[in-house]
């Protein structure tokens, strides 16, 4: 029914026809029953993770062919390792042919940077950072009340997409992930300013995307846009992807603030009433160690977290981002102005 | 601040791991305005328990808030699918909303097309991804020009699967007789449009009410007369597209770039014992199989517009490490060949001898998605496959009248227009049917100046072909 095997097996037929297996023969039998269709002609079907990889490797593919000059956002977070994952499929056996661009919030998990540096070096990548302390440091930038830096990422961002002139940048966003990005196009395209119209969308017909921009322009490129966080988990697990530790269960130092469990640390310092206690947590998602809450939860390995998601009854961003709890548009507004 | 964990549906998704072997299914929504299809969606997304707690909760306030009384726990579910925030103020959807959710048999995509703002625009972006359409109709209504317009855009299209809701049925008590009559109209428009009845699509009737959920997970014991499955259980069980079409028609792959690292290799390539010097002469075209599907040793034409097809053998189908032996749509490979043609991107690989003559006269229907009118004598880009060309617009000879199915006298077409129209290529384009061939039958019309994507096209035959008719090389 599906391709097993991606890198072991060297000699290996992708197809399993329906006839081969009785259950897939049983369930063929009862589409036919239900659709009278004059077509019963063994049919070749894949799993819903491969149609989305090859969905995901032809839009990357797409924009590496149409555009001067992509560049990959890669934070070490999961999505964008998937992202780095499915590039190096895309184009073996070459490298990936784009650096990648990281927007450190200066507020970032060491163990994340760490993760980062290490990647790129294995696979020979340029890496790309975009500081927000410098440009605080430069007053180009100013600290938030509530300290987190999340919303300040796009200054730097969009310097580092206009001062290495890249044309198109890849990023992991999901539309799964929230309702304004459930809107947005595959190709995104983004004025001078690095805005984005969500009423002035161009429409995204068949498996044809239209990448043309003007000078100053440029586009971003979502090529997991169909996938939802189960997605993810399942392609981690099955491609064993190598992921920061702290996306699994660990003993950490944390606080409670808003709901979440902060965790302690240089930059997230629990006030004075609120107590310290260790716990065994793990993270659904790693942003800026500001605004980032992780979740009690047990699940030490993959396939913990695997069933986990499938159980969980709370979003991803709802369990752990404070920044898009400030309104029902968070997402929406900063994305309009030109976040990622 | 724990992860509440819901142990009996991880069970019934992981256990004996079906979600490994679920395939992906696609379908859109299309309806007129107060049918019910924002419900309805919420309804599908709730019942199958893809809304999870925190999303639940936003929407239970704002229902709250405005007063709402229905059912699912006084839960407004059309307010799962608003997006933007001025949707939200407004109360209206704007834009084509993705949504996914799975069941243990398959993974959905749902693209959530709106009805009464620019309904062919949406509908065309939705359909033209879709195996399959949920047309919505008020039980109270019956079929309206909107349900014709949305029927005939869906045939133009070439939707494999097109199901008609028939929403509300608990306002008209349930009548088996009302449902009839509707269905009875339904599948009169389709005759006429040939829908359901041309061998490439389907047409089914469900009677349903969203906002009681009878008919669209389960089957409700309130309509006994009907003896179908519910909504959801047609969705499960369709065939999608490529499962279709892979067999049926012939292998086409469009080359997007080629694959020659020149001893650039990646190091995990490296890593697993790959040999630098034996891969310095690697050359792969890389694609993804728009259609049907292709063997290693499978005689194959190179199209390069302007020459001859060159023919050749397929000697390898990579795909990051692994060599497979066979590969079917829609999957993303690099195919080396026999032969060292120059291939480049915007070629297309083909069974050989399958695709008629490449052509620089482009006759076709187009679907105006743009504010900007269609004029005669207009210079346009034309995206086909991974080539765009410059094109002139020679003629509109007519537009559809969506709602008659009648072709009327026409120069120019506007926005949510669809007409038909002859253009001139700059270069010739391994041209196909749309009618056979959804993938390298379609095409954008762009804007040269701006970029914009002006219109969808779909490739019709020359006048005087013959529609089956191919051309042997």
């Amino acid at each position: 029914m599906s391709i097993e095997t991606t890198n072991e097996d060297l000699e290996l037929s992708v197809l399993e026809l329906d006839a081969d297996s009785p259950k897939a023969a049983h369930r063929a039998s009862e589409e036919r029953a239900s659709v009278s269709k004059p077509r019963g002609e063994a049919v070749a079907r894949l799993s819903s993770l491969d149609t989305l990889e090859s969905e995901a490797i032809h839009i990357i593919r797409e924009v590496v062919a149409e555009f001067e000059k992509p560049a990959l956002l890669f934070s070490g977070g999961k999505d964008s390792v998937v992202m780095l994952h499915l590039a190096t499929k895309a184009f073996w056996p070459g490298k990936v042919p784009f650096p990648v661009l990281h927007v450190d919030t200066g507020h970032n998990f060491p163990e994340v940077i760490d993760f980062r540096d290490r990647t790129v070096e294995r696979l020979g990548l340029k890496l790309v950072v975009g500081s927000v302390q410098e440009f605080i440091d430069s007053g180009e930038l100013a600290e938030r009340a509530d300290g987190t830096r999340n919303p300040l990422q796009t200054v730097p961002l969009l310097d580092a997409i206009q001062r290495n002139k890249f044309d198109a940048v890849f990023g992991g966003g999901r539309r799964d992930e929230d309702k304004a990005r459930a809107k947005e196009r595959i190709l995104s395209l983004r004025d001078e300013f690095g805005q984005w119209d969500p009423r002035n969308q161009r429409p995204e017909l068949w498996n044809l995307y239209n990448g043309r921009h003007t000078v100053g322009q440029h586009v971003r490129a979502f090529p997991i846009s169909n996938w939802t966080e189960l997605d993810v988990w399942r392609y981690i697990e099955r491609e064993n992807i190598e992921l920061p530790g702290l996306y699994y269960a660990h003993d950490r130092e944390v606080f409670a603030r808003d709901g979440m469990w902060r965790a302690v640390g240089e930059v997230s310092q629990p006030r004075p009433d609120e107590e310290v206690i260790t716990k065994t947590v793990r993270y659904r998602t790693v942003g800026d160690m500001s605004c980032t809450g992780a979740v009690e939860s047990a699940a030490a390995t993959v396939r913990d977290v695997v069933i986990e998601v499938a159980a969980s009854t709370i979003t991803e961003r709802g369990a752990t981002r404070a920044d898009d709890r400030i309104s029902e548009a968070a997402m929406e507004d900063r994305k309009k102005d030109g976040y990622f | 601040m724990s992860t509440e964990i819901d142990t009996a549906r991880a069970a019934a998704l992981l256990d004996d791991a079906p979600l490994a072997h679920a395939s992906l299914f696609r379908f859109a929504t299309a309806g007129s305005v107060d049918d019910g299809k924002s419900t309805l969606v919420g309804r599908l997304l709730h019942d199958s328990k893809a809304i999870l707690a925190d999303q639940l909760d936003a929407v239970a306030r704002t229902s709250a808030d405005r007063g709402f009384g229905g059912s699912a726990g006084g839960i407004d579910l059309a307010l799962l699918t608003d997006g933007l925030r001025a949707e939200r103020e407004q109360g209206i959807t704007i834009d084509v909303a993705y949504r996914y959710f799975a069941t243990d048999r398959r993974s959905f995509i749902l693209a959530d097309c709106p009805g009464h703002v620019q309904y062919t625009k949406n509908t065309v972006t939705g359909a033209s991804t879709a195996d399959a359409v949920v047309v919505l109709i008020d039980a109270r209504k019956g079929v309206l020009e909107q349900t014709r317009r949305h029927l005939s855009v869906l045939q133009l299209l070439r939707v494999a699967h097109v199901i008609v809701a028939v929403n509300k049925i608990d306002l008209v008590d349930f009548s088996e007789s009302v449902f009839r009559e509707i269905e009875a109209d339904v599948q009169q428009v389709g005759r006429e449009l040939g829908l359901g009845s041309d061998g490439i699509t389907d047409l089914l009737v469900v009677p349903v009410s969203a906002l009681d959920g009878d008919n669209v997970v389960e089957r409700s014991e309130r309509t006994p007369w009907y003896t179908g499955p519910a909504l959801l259980e047609v969705l499960e069980t369709l065939p999608a597209a490529d499962e279709l079409e892979s067999h049926l028609e012939s292998f086409r792959f469009p080359v997007q770039l080629v694959i020659r690292p020149q001893g650039a290799l990646a190091p995990d390539a490296v890593a697993g014992g790959l040999d630098v010097e034996a891969y310095r002469d690697y050359r792969a075209y890389a694609g993804q199989i728009t259609e049907g599907s292709v063997k290693v040793g499978d005689k194959v034409s190179v199209l390069t517009p302007g020459q001859d097809p060159r023919t050749t053998t397929v000697t390898g189908i990579d795909f990051a490490g692994a060599e497979l032996t066979e590969a079917v749509a829609p999957q993303s490979v690099a195919l080396r060949l026999a032969d060292e043609f120059d291939v480049a991107r915007g070629d297309t690989i083909a069974a050989a001898g399958t695709v008629r003559e490449a052509s620089a006269d482009l006759y076709a229907a187009l679907c105006w998605l743009s504010p900007k009118p269609l004029r005669e004598g207009a210079k346009v880009l034309v995206k086909h496959g991974t080539r765009t060309v410059q094109a002139l617009v020679r003629s509109v000879s007519g537009k559809l009248d969506l709602a008659t199915f009648k072709l009327e006298g026409a120069s120019s077409l506007e926005l949510n227009d669809i007409g038909h129209a002859q253009l001139r290529l700059a270069a010739p384009l391994p041209l196909e049917n749309y009618l056979h061939h959804r993938r390298t039958g379609a095409f954008l019309v762009i804007d040269p100046l701006d970029g914009n994507t002006l219109a969808a096209g779909l490739v019709n035959d020359h006048p005087g072909d013959h529609e089956d008719e191919r051309y042997s090389i």
